[in-house]
């Protein structure tokens, strides 16, 4: 099993560790062109050419201020539920859970938007955020306790928690909803969260909005939580290795439950951009898959916030994209292209490791 | 005689859970994780609707489900055993891509983003003694309803009995030893993932033929109750088709109970809430095969 050459050849060789780095890093980009090239068979397929279709869509999403503003609006649920997954991933969990974190997370800030109309945007807008994050989070705890208490596996307990979020929004619709609708009442006006157009108009007319900075933010704690503080190293020294991390005096349980709790409060944070941001209500089935689509956005950004970052615009980019170019190929090639992402690049990832430990 | 009303609607709304179960326990027992059920069984469905819709027959329709699902099978077979990527990943991919592409081509034939044409269903079978039985006569005489009861027997010979059911057992425990011995890791992972796929498939045959069409993600997350009941089960091919009647009951009890003050959100929530008792060790202990979700081919490893 030992991978070290002998002496001799490792001085022929001289030791290049960025050949490595760069051979593992091209993962996320050969992934996406493998992704684009299949895709395109899908777009012969339905008889139109695809470097046409490829063109409109990156025109129409990044080549115009609308049209940057819609990817925006798009990639910022993105950036929140990656980071969840991405958190989750670091500390060896691997959290399904999003779209369950973030409908519920969404939920809690309408109802506390709603509840609270009246209250001044200082106290309003904090409370909101609190609530998305706090119901995230606990729906996020819930499954890491699970696991720390019975080792019950997460993977399983979040998709069956997806469920029940779901069934229990419904539940409560009864009792929250508007009559004869599916979506809540609307929040107080403390709680709305501005358009970016106010600030750039260029961005006239999307519904970018504040919870994009938030998302950064939200991007930056998380860099520094997992790279510079010592809960961040406990969290990656149990995705690492749990044993040695134990015999290191870090407790598992409480880490995993730490990072899981953590993870469910992104993706929670994540529904302030439809209800504090764009919509100003609750409404069921707001999410357009953003707690899966995630699990891509983590996947491609390599689990570190940069890369989650870029990855999510490039989702938000390819969501408003699909919109663009439905009257040519239907818009569920976009569906396709993510899944393919997925596929292929959890194949290439490990394909270009395996190379890169063989490197000389 | 309501109670056995009660039990055929049971059975009914169990069918495609437990051939989904049932493959999944084949599968898993093997060593690898299938998430991918609800993907398999979209495929299924829409394979079915188009092969009846272009040969007018339904049977054809039940073989173009089953090879879907087995296609199915093969890419996540291929993802995850043949390259050893995760396989909890290549899963959500697969349902992430089934529900893309079951829309894509949807919309390429039949010009509808939501539905497909009517096809025709499968005719019933009448067969002496059990057609004639009160209330479960015609359950009885639903050949997919016999046909899930004799592969859920068949699947419990086939693993706990089998000479393939051992060598499947035993790369779900310690595939070094099977390696050892000198059997292909990958060929029994392989077959436990495409027979999975074609239980599957036939799940989705189900759903399409009871439908007389195919809907837009008409399967509604009932790969995913399979997958619960294959836990709730234990892995075993019975045992997961119990639990599938259970909450095929639940259903059903959901759906009698439609305009009363029950709320039947929380019956929903039921498979769910079992299923994450079962994991916690509240209703014995669900253990998984010990090296399941690990990709292993020792002969590649050493």
């Amino acid at each position: 099993m030992s991978e070290q050459a002998p002496p001799a050849a490792a001085a022929a060789a001289r030791p290049r560790p960025w050949r490595g780095a760069l051979l593992a890093g091209a993962g996320p980009f050969l992934s996406v062109a493998l992704a684009l090239a299949v895709g395109a068979l899908f777009i012969l397929a339905i008889g139109e050419r695809p470097g046409e279709i490829y063109a409109l869509m990156l025109r129409e999403s990044l080549g115009t201020g609308y049209g940057l503003g819609q990817t925006l609006f798009r990639a910022t649920p993105l950036i929140f539920t990656g980071l969840a997954v991405a958190l989750g991933f670091r500390a060896g969990l691997f959290n399904i859970g999003a779209e369950g974190q973030i409908t519920l997370g969404a939920l809690a800030a309408a109802l506390t938007g709603v509840a609270l109309a009246a209250w001044p945007w200082p106290l309003l807008l904090p409370a909101c955020l609190l609530a998305a994050a706090l119901a995230g989070g606990l729906w996020g705890a819930l499954p890491g306790a699970l696991k720390a208490r019975f080792g019950a596996h997460e993977v399983i307990n979040t998709i069956m928690l997806n469920f029940i979020a779901f069934a229990l929004v419904s539940w409560l619709g009864h009792f929250v909803f508007q009559p004869a609708t599916v979506r809540t009442a609307a929040i107080g006006p403390g709680a709305e969260l501005p358009r970016l157009e106010r600030l750039w108009g260029a961005l006239h007319g999307a519904p970018a909005n504040a919870a994009l900075p938030l998302a950064l933010i939200g991007a930056a704690a998380t860099f520094v939580l997992l790279f510079r503080t010592r809960r961040g190293y406990a969290l990656r020294a149990v995705g690492l290795n749990a044993p040695a991390a134990e015999y290191g005096g870090i407790a598992i349980g409480a880490t995993q439950t730490l990072a899981m709790a953590l993870s469910g409060a992104m993706a929670g944070l994540g529904g302030v951009n439809f209800v504090l941001g764009y919509k100003h209500f609750f409404e069921q089935g707001f999410s357009g898959g953003a707690g899966f689509i995630g699990i891509a956005v983590a996947l491609l950004g390599r689990n570190h916030p940069v890369g989650v970052t870029v990855a999510a615009l490039f989702f938000g980019a390819l969501a408003y994209g699909g919109l663009v170019i439905n009257a040519r190929v239907p818009k569920e090639l976009v569906e396709i292209l993510q899944a393919l992402v997925i596929l292929i690049a959890i194949c290439v990832q490990g394909a270009l490791e395996r190379m890169a430990r063989r490197l000389p | 005689m309501e109670t056995l009303l009660f039990l055929a609607a049971a059975v009914r709304i169990s069918v495609p859970y437990a051939l989904a179960a049932l493959g999944a326990s084949i599968n898993e027992r093997g060593g690898v994780i299938n998430i991918a059920l609800e993907g398999m069984m979209l495929h299924g469905a829409l394979a079915y609707t188009l092969g009846a819709f272009w040969t007018g027959s339904a049977w054809i329709g039940v073989g173009a489900a089953v090879l879907a699902g087995v296609l199915t099978g093969a890419l996540h077979a291929l993802v995850t055993v043949r390259l050893r990527a995760d396989q909890i990943t290549s899963g959500l991919g697969i349902n992430l891509l089934a529900v893309g592409l079951t829309k894509f081509v949807l919309k390429a034939v039949f010009d509808s983003s939501s539905n497909s044409s009517r096809v025709a269903g499968l005719p019933e079978w009448h067969l002496p003694l059990l057609s004639r039985l009160p209330a479960l006569g015609p359950v009885l005489s639903t050949p997919l309803v016999l046909i899930t009861a004799a592969l859920v027997v068949g699947g419990q010979w086939l693993v706990f009995r089998s000479v393939f059911g051992l060598r499947l057992r035993v790369m779900g425990e310690r595939p070094e030893a099977a390696a050892a011995l000198g059997l292909s890791v990958e060929r029994v992972r392989s077959a436990g993932v495409l027979i999975s796929g074609a239980l599957a498939g036939l799940a989705g045959a189900w759903l399409a033929s009871e439908q007389h069409s195919f809907t837009d993600g008409m399967t509604g997350g009932r790969g995913y109750i399979a997958l619960a009941a294959m836990i709730v089960g234990k892995w075993s091919p019975l045992g997961a088709a119990a639990a599938c009647l259970l909450f095929g009951g639940a259903e059903a009890l959901q759906i009698s109970l439609q305009g009363s003050a029950f709320p039947s959100e929380l019956l929903q929530m039921m498979p769910y809430l079992v299923t994450m008792l079962a994991l916690a060790g509240f209703i014995g202990r669900a253990v998984a095969p010990r090296a399941i979700g690990i990709p292993s081919d020792p002969e590649k490893d050493a």
